[in-house]
């Protein structure tokens, strides 16, 4: 077992792997930027390293300074959490190169997941199912027209370096595609470095299914269960639940045995989350995985009683998973609320100080945050600063407990995404369990236009 | 930042019995320190002017951060603290057993190495930016060093 573990990253992630590091009596090292000299992360670390700037670029990014801070302080692991490094095929190289352990998968399944058009093609060979589309980068607009024909419009422009939503473009005819061919290769290029594009059926008012699973060093691999993500605002999550109301056992059954022969087929282990689309038949379709410990793997924690950044941890040690499929129960529900720091109608960022933070407690909640009275939100991370779970015996009592956490949280200096989130509960169609990734569309404050990939 | 305005604040330090005051802002670092062990009424301070190495990187190493300008009308300004621009191991000298490459009281030329920070089994020449005189040496050779900390300090004056 590691006898002490540098965490490459920040904020609520930093101190979540500290938990589990302090709970297996692992020694922590916590980086930081300028910026977050005064952050909880570096406070309740063992040790901390300064590694540099604001700019992320620059430090949390900056693997020569991470390695070297693993190197001076003689950590025996990585944790990357989330974001980041996370899927840094080249920060597992580095650690591997310096003898030190990446709690992650090898940096091969990094690389292959993180091609997204050949890890369409190698998970179809898997016997995942996929949306139908072309098989690898397309060269010609003719060529595109033809497959396009094919599978049917409507399709989508998506482009294989990409991933997060961007750099996207849903077409409904053949007389719009050319034009967005040409469109997409361009920004694929401006964004990615590469303007390599596919072409995938469009799928009309979809779920964001996503199933999690661990796999150890000895070939063993379980899942725990799915997560619903349809609540999503330009491809950003704001809410995420376990179980699926649309999920029936036998189909969560189904598609667990899937994603288990998935990973199997690639050599998997540690942590991982293979996204579907689901559509209203109840087809599932691969998007994509990931290949790291995702923000919204607390729902799957309440459900099913495993801590996951525990299992990472032990599965980076060589141990052995020490439990089977069969152990693995799921009891109620659970949702979870990304809390930004942003003015929830118009979702412009609001950093600043926090003068007065409170989050109640009773039965079944939990809160993952770095904030706290006093702290400084500051302007160049992400916009989250907390994440509230909450655990029930049943979805009705999950969102009665949600509206309750939320009215009695105290976020006071800087606005937050709370009354958003209210509304998305107090909603009919969310209440009912009636989910897309268009959800969030009724409250965009302009029109939806078709195009997916332009700002609402 | 310009003459008046540290006059300005040294009044305010000496106004309300302050001994240490330090700003931050637009590139420029300043650090006013009222010298304990004069006992003078009157307050010597040390100007201080954070300022960063140029530095011979590997090619992914971090870029180091533009040196703060040294005002040329701010006729106080003496000394300049050289800060390490990565995280790594210092050593004061090119090997075990060699010589130091500098001392306390050695007089150095801008560009000329003043030490070596080991990162990820490289070794990083820190040059520096300054000419003027070694007064000070904040870390001891085969300690690890984090970035932003000191390492030098250099009277330029």
């Amino acid at each position: 077992m590691f006898k002490k573990i540098l965490i490459a990253n920040r904020g609520e992630v930093a101190l979540r792997i500290i938990y589990a590091c302090k709970e297996l009596g692992i020694k922590t090292v916590a980086v930081y930027s300028e910026a977050d000299e005064h952050s909880l992360h570096v406070k309740f670390a063992d040790e901390d390293v300064c590694i540099g700037p604001a700019r992320s670029a620059d430090s949390y990014l900056n693997v020569e300074a991470v390695i070297s801070a693993a190197e001076v302080t003689g950590a025996d692991a990585i944790h990357p959490g989330y974001g980041f490094l996370s899927e840094s095929a080249y920060l597992a190289d580095a650690c591997a190169a310096c003898h030190i352990k990446f709690i992650g998968p090898d940096a091969e399944v990094i690389r292959l997941m993180a091609d997204k058009a050949r890890a369409r093609r190698v998970m179809r060979k898997a016997g995942v199912p996929i949306l139908p589309g072309s098989d690898g980068p397309i060269e010609s607009e003719d060529k595109a027209l033809k497959i396009a024909k094919d599978i049917g419009y409507p399709v989508i422009i998506k482009a294989t370096a990409g991933g997060g939503g961007r750099g996207m473009r849903v077409v409904r005819n053949a007389g719009e595609l050319p034009h967005a061919f040409k469109t997409a290769q361009r920004e694929a290029e401006a964004a990615f470095g590469v303007a390599d594009v596919y072409l995938e059926k469009y799928v009309e008012a979809p779920r964001h299914i996503e199933f999690q699973i661990l796999g150890d060093q000895h070939g063993s691999v379980v899942h725990l269960g799915e997560r619903e993500c349809s609540i999503q605002r330009r491809h950003q999550k704001l809410l995420e639940e376990s179980p699926s109301p649309a999920l029936s056992d036998k189909m969560r059954r189904k598609m667990g045995a899937v994603v288990i022969d998935a990973a199997k087929a690639v050599k998997y282990s540690n942590a991982g989350t293979f996204e579907f689309l689901m559509d209203q038949g109840g087809h599932f379709y691969f998007m994509e995985a990931n290949t790291r410990l995702q923000v919204e793997h607390p729902v799957t924690e309440m459900v099913t009683g495993i801590d996951i950044v525990k299992e990472q941890i032990r599965i980076a040690a060589g141990e052995r998973l020490s439990f089977k499929q069969s152990d693995v129960t799921f009891t109620g529900h659970s949702i979870e609320c990304r809390v930004n720091a942003e003015d929830p109608e118009t979702f412009v960022p609001s950093p600043g100080i926090i003068h007065a933070f409170s989050v109640p407690g009773g039965p079944g909640v939990r809160v993952e945050t770095f904030a706290h009275s006093e702290c400084t939100v500051s302007p160049y991370y992400d916009s989250m600063i907390a994440k509230i779970i909450v655990h029930g015996r049943d979805r009705q009592e999950a969102i009665a407990r949600m509206r309750r956490v939320l009215e009695m949280t105290v976020v006071d200096g800087i606005k937050t995404s709370i009354p958003m989130h209210l509304k998305i509960l107090a909603d009919k169609d969310f209440i009912a369990g009636k989910l897309s990734t268009h959800f969030m569309e009724r409250f965009a404050t302009r029109p939806a236009s078709g195009r997916l990939a332009e700002a609402v | 930042m310009n003459l008046d305005d540290v006059r300005d604040i040294l009044a305010l330090m000496r106004e309300n019995g302050l001994s240490e005051f330090e700003i931050e802002k637009e590139g420029l670092r300043l650090r006013l320190r009222k010298d304990s062990a004069t006992g003078a009424t009157a307050v010597a301070p040390a100007i201080v002017v954070a300022g960063v190495p140029a530095v011979s990187l590997t090619p992914h190493a971090a870029a180091a951060p533009p040196p703060a300008p040294v005002e040329s009308g701010a006729a106080e300004v003496e000394l300049a603290v050289v800060k390490s621009p990565i995280v790594g191991t210092f050593y004061r000298s090119p090997e075990p057993g060699a010589s130091s490459f500098v001392e306390i009281g050695t007089t150095v030329k801008k560009g000329q190495v003043l030490c070596i920070i080991e990162a990820m089994k490289l070794m990083n020449e820190i040059d520096s930016e300054f000419d003027g005189e070694i007064v000070n040496i904040y870390v001891e050779s085969g300690h690890p060093v984090q970035y932003g900390e000191r390492l030098f300090a250099i009277r330029t004056a």
